[in-house]
């Protein structure tokens, strides 16, 4: 959330990523506003992780990426972060040998003061309790993340994205590998967390992204090809080429998974039965 | 211009010594990731082998060429005793076994002192290398042209056998991934342990030619060993070329260093050269995986 | 500030049991040796009765030398333990602000020795044809600037070094193999610069520190308390700064350095910060070593005694408190009782202890005990599962 109380957002103008003269993402202009739940989706190597790379500095971005005035292209990653910016990676990355509250106390204490950087810790703060509380850890505050399951791991990373008081918070893949309980405890975080947070997540789960998304943007080739509310963007003729007419240039299987990603019928890719549970 | 040549021939000869300790570095540090700080110990392995079949052959020249093939033996040997005992168990902690081959050269020294005595010894050079010979009207020392060529001969040789045999193409296989590699039938315990073999023969050979130029004693190797890293690390991982030109290049900037000032403040002014070159390009970085930093 | 968090998820979302896995021991930070405030306490309580009132009580002044000597060493262990232990940094030339710290006090004290003898320049430098006493030396002849200096050098040379090695990201391995550059480029600086050091046979023969006789036994006696309150102190400020926010962060670089970026916080600020404190706990060492010792040469900081600083703190185990300290302590104890009985034994030993411990224990000794206690609660929860 803002610090003036304006609603935050995040636009990138005319994204370009190169590696070695490969184009990953190319002229790409995006725009989320707070209050938005907004799903980046598309085949793979279209691009979506190497845009948000790029919002982060782990990729060598081009073009402008704009957050509440502040121009990130060119800043190095920390200060991006320092700028409101916050993401989380497929693999859950969490500090293993530190307990949970270490690490959201981590996450908690970038705008520390030096004096308090060499004090200890003493009790658990109301914030970091809160936060507890809204991502299920609070029986587990003092486990070892290491320890902690593949889906409590992902929900400590995002519970850090909310202490670190980010404002954007891009998250790639957040629900791989849950259970359909899990999934949806996630969702409602999410859907929650729009309200205040500008929110762009990548994810491959369509089932997960019809019942949370308020708003999809379809990437493939490193271009935008359609952006709109779910329904407009399954009835989009041109993501029904790119996942459908794409059969001849992949196996079957491929785009019968691209298929059914965008919610398309997979049958209709070739007569063969529908696949089942082709999720990630 | 004589002594331009004779400054030149200085630092590539300065480079082609420090080229031949690092390079079998550059094999078992770039490509296998093991830090083998008794390296050192294996170099000044092979220069006592010169001086060992010296005392029994006798003849300077023949015992020079005999001592080539021997040391490559007593250090490869050295070298896969230390891989089969220790490294092979330590492949995922490439720091650690930085610390334990220094325990193995602390060891390999005291042996060394033990055997051979804590004064140098020295070994006597051919007729052939102990005059001057001249290169372009500037008289140059011949062993010094023997050990240049002999550098060339070695990293011409293993550039040969990396790009060409089988043993380069598993090892390159087994460097980029050790699974796969595993999965198409490369051996990477076999491929490990020749590598090392290999890389630490030719310390021993690094150790015969420094006998030609200075005397050996049993901590002729932590002379070189600080050097030979620091070329492996300017050349950057697993590249024979470049450590040629950081050798090169090291070796000629110490040699100018000391034309204006003296040895020791040559020596600072490289290693701050290195740092700096870090800086532009920094080796160390491990590419970040994007989609998980685990 | 985000006042709220969102709504608690569902009920259903009760998270799943927690796997067991257990963590290789040398990433553990914590081993026998760390403890809560009371455990420091009584450490910290036991260490002061034993070095402040036992040893000046029993030991001969020749035993309380020597043990001043160790404790200066594990000064040293202390720093080698943060960067290494907890920082995951392999410092391989801490030698190098060791020798900084105590080439900047013996030059202090062998300007002092000399003025009160009534001399422009000492001897060693009216032998090697000098006769105006060199800019450098003139720097450090007040008492107040030597400590200074022996405080803002080293710190200043980790400073600028650290920032420019870890903002590059230069890491593990290249780190070690610079760091221990550092430290051979040293010790042949120092030995290639005799009128300014005297070389390889370093500065000795002092007289007096400060004003103080140093051939006075209250006097040493008073100089081996002050280095066990030194090291003292040390121990008291890594304790702290293990369990403070710093702690906490470092240990979080060392074992994801790029998800700390992803915090907000630069990695490469954490870890200099470290890297100057284990210098200056280097130099502090390195400035009461000459005193206490009478002698500083390169022998004493060069590559091969930067490395042995490492064995210490391996052993105790690197990662805890006091291990880096009683390990280094008990090196050098074994060092100077076998070194002087069996020589070479004493080589083959230490080579063997870098293999075995850092090979086979590299938790060092305190993951020993773990271990044991591991297993112990393994079987018992096997016990159970069987009943």
């Amino acid at each position: 959330m803002n610090r003036d109380h304006r609603p935050s957002y995040l636009e990138i103008r005319n994204l370009r990523v190169v590696f070695d003269r490969f184009v990953a993402v190319d002229g790409v202009d995006l725009r989320v506003d707070q209050g938005d739940l907004r799903f980046l989706i598309g085949p793979n190597g279209a691009g979506k992780t190497t845009t948000i790379d790029a919002v982060t500095a782990l990729a060598p971005a081009q073009g402008s990426i704009n957050h509440n005035g502040h121009e990130l292209v060119g800043r190095k990653t920390h200060k991006i972060v320092r700028y409101g910016v916050g993401r989380t990676f497929q693999t859950a990355s969490v500090f293993e040998d530190l307990t949970v509250v270490q690490n959201l106390d981590i996450a908690a204490g970038l705008r520390r003061r030096m004096r308090d950087m060499v004090r200890s810790r003493r009790g658990v703060s109301p914030r970091i309790q809160e936060v507890l509380e809204a991502i299920g850890l609070t029986d587990h505050q003092e486990t070892k993340a290491g320890v902690l399951s593949h889906g409590q791991k992902q929900w400590l990373e995002i519970g850090m994205l909310i202490v670190q008081d980010a404002t954007v918070l891009l998250l790639d893949e957040p629900v791989a590998g849950m259970s359909q309980d899990e999934r949806d405890a996630t969702g409602d975080l999410l859907a929650a967390l729009a309200e205040r947070h500008v929110v762009i997540v990548v994810e491959h789960d369509m089932e997960f992204l019809r019942k949370y998304a308020q708003s999809v943007t379809v990437m493939a080739a490193g271009k935008i090809v359609a952006e709109g509310t779910v329904a407009e963007v399954q009835a989009s003729p041109l993501v029904q080429e790119i996942y459908l007419g794409a059969a001849g240039t992949k196996s079957l299987e491929e785009a019968r998974v691209d298929a059914q990603l965008v919610g398309l019928d997979p049958d209709a890719v070739t007569a063969d039965s529908a696949p089942e549970g082709a999720k990630n | 211009m004589e002594i331009l040549i004779s400054q030149l021939f200085a630092g590539l000869s300065l480079g082609s010594v420090l080229l031949l300790a690092a390079v079998g570095l550059s094999l078992t540090f770039g490509q296998m990731g093991v830090i083998n700080m008794a390296h050192g110990e294996f170099i000044m392995a092979g220069a006592y082998t010169a001086f060992t079949v010296q005392q029994i052959l006798g003849s300077a020249g023949w015992s020079l060429l005999a001592s080539i093939p021997v040391a490559f033996l007593v250090g490869g040997a050295l070298g896969l005793i230390l891989e089969i005992a220790l490294l092979r168990h330590m492949y995922h902690r490439p720091l650690d076994t930085l610390l334990v081959t220094f325990g193995v050269s602390l060891i390999l020294q005291q042996l060394a002192r033990d055997i051979f005595g804590a004064p140098s010894v020295d070994v006597r050079l051919p007729e052939l290398l102990s005059g001057p010979v001249t290169i372009m009207g500037t008289p140059v020392p011949a062993a010094r042209v023997f050990i240049l060529v002999l550098t060339v001969l070695v990293v011409a040789g293993l550039s040969l056998v990396m790009n060409k045999s089988s043993l380069g193409r598993r090892t390159r296989a087994v460097v980029q991934s050790r699974d796969l590699a595993e999965a198409s039938g490369i051996s990477s315990r076999r491929t490990d342990a020749l590598t090392f073999f290999v890389g630490s023969g030719l310390a021993g050979v690094a150790g015969v030619a420094i006998t030609l130029i200075g005397s050996t004693s049993p901590t002729l190797g932590t002379t070189y060993i600080v050097d030979a890293f620091l070329v492996v690390v300017a050349g950057g991982i697993g590249q024979i070329r470049g450590a040629v030109i950081a050798a090169a290049g090291l070796g000629l900037l110490q040699v100018f260093f000391e034309f204006g000032t003296t040895a020791s403040i040559a020596k600072v002014i490289v290693l701050v050269i290195v740092v700096a070159f870090l800086q532009i390009r920094p080796q160390g970085i491990v590419a970040t995986r994007t989609r998980g930093l685990a | 500030m985000s006042a709220a968090a969102p709504s608690t998820p569902s009920t259903s979302t009760t998270p799943t049991p927690a796997g067991t896995r257990t963590l290789p021991a040398v990433t553990e930070g914590a081993g026998v040796w760390t403890t809560g405030p009371r455990g420091a306490l009584l450490g910290l309580g036991v260490g002061a009765i034993l070095l402040l009132v036992v040893a000046p009580m029993t030991l001969s002044g020749f035993g309380l030398d020597l043990l001043g000597r160790y404790l200066c060493m594990a000064m040293v262990a202390v720093g080698i333990g943060l960067v290494w232990g907890r920082g995951g940094m392999l410092a391989m030339g801490q030698g190098v602000y060791f020798g900084l710290g105590a080439y900047i006090m013996a030059m202090h004290m062998t300007l002092a020795d000399t003025t009160l003898e009534g001399e422009s320049i000492p001897t060693f430098m009216r032998q090697n044809g000098v006769d105006r006493l060199p800019e450098l030396w003139g720097i450090v002849q007040h008492p107040v600037v030597a400590v200074a200096a022996v405080v803002l050098v080293p710190t200043g040379v980790a400073g600028l070094l650290g920032w420019a090695i870890f903002s590059r990201r230069v890491k593990g391995a290249y780190f070690a193999i610079l760091s221990q550059a550092l430290a051979a480029a040293f010790a042949v600086l120092i030995i290639g610069q005799p009128v300014l050091t005297n070389g390889s046979n370093g500065l000795s023969n002092f007289h007096s520190l400060f004003g103080w006789d140093l051939s006075d036994s209250t006097n040493r006696t008073i100089l081996f308390l002050v280095v066990a309150a030194v090291l003292l102190t040390m121990l008291a400020v890594t304790w702290q700064l293990y369990r403070s926010r710093f702690g906490e962060l470092l240990v979080a670089v060392r074992d994801q350095e790029e998800r700390v970026r992803f915090l907000g916080y630069d990695p490469a600020l954490v870890k200099t910060v470290a890297y100057m404190i284990a210098a200056l706990f280097a130099a502090i060492g390195g400035a009461l070593f000459v005193p206490v010792v009478g002698i500083i040469s390169p022998a004493d900081i060069g590559v091969v005694p930067s490395i042995a600083f490492l064995i210490g703190v391996a052993i105790g185990g690197r990662a805890t408190w006091l291990g880096p300290v009683l390990g280094s302590i008990a090196v050098s104890f074994a060092g100077t009782q076998l070194a002087s009985v069996f020589p070479s034994f004493w080589v083959y030993f230490q080579g063997l202890l870098f293999i075995l411990v850092i090979g086979f224990l590299p938790g060092g000794l305190a993951s020993v005990t773990g271990f044991l206690r591991r297993r112990k609660t393994s079987e018992t929860i096997e016990m159970e599962v069987t009943r």
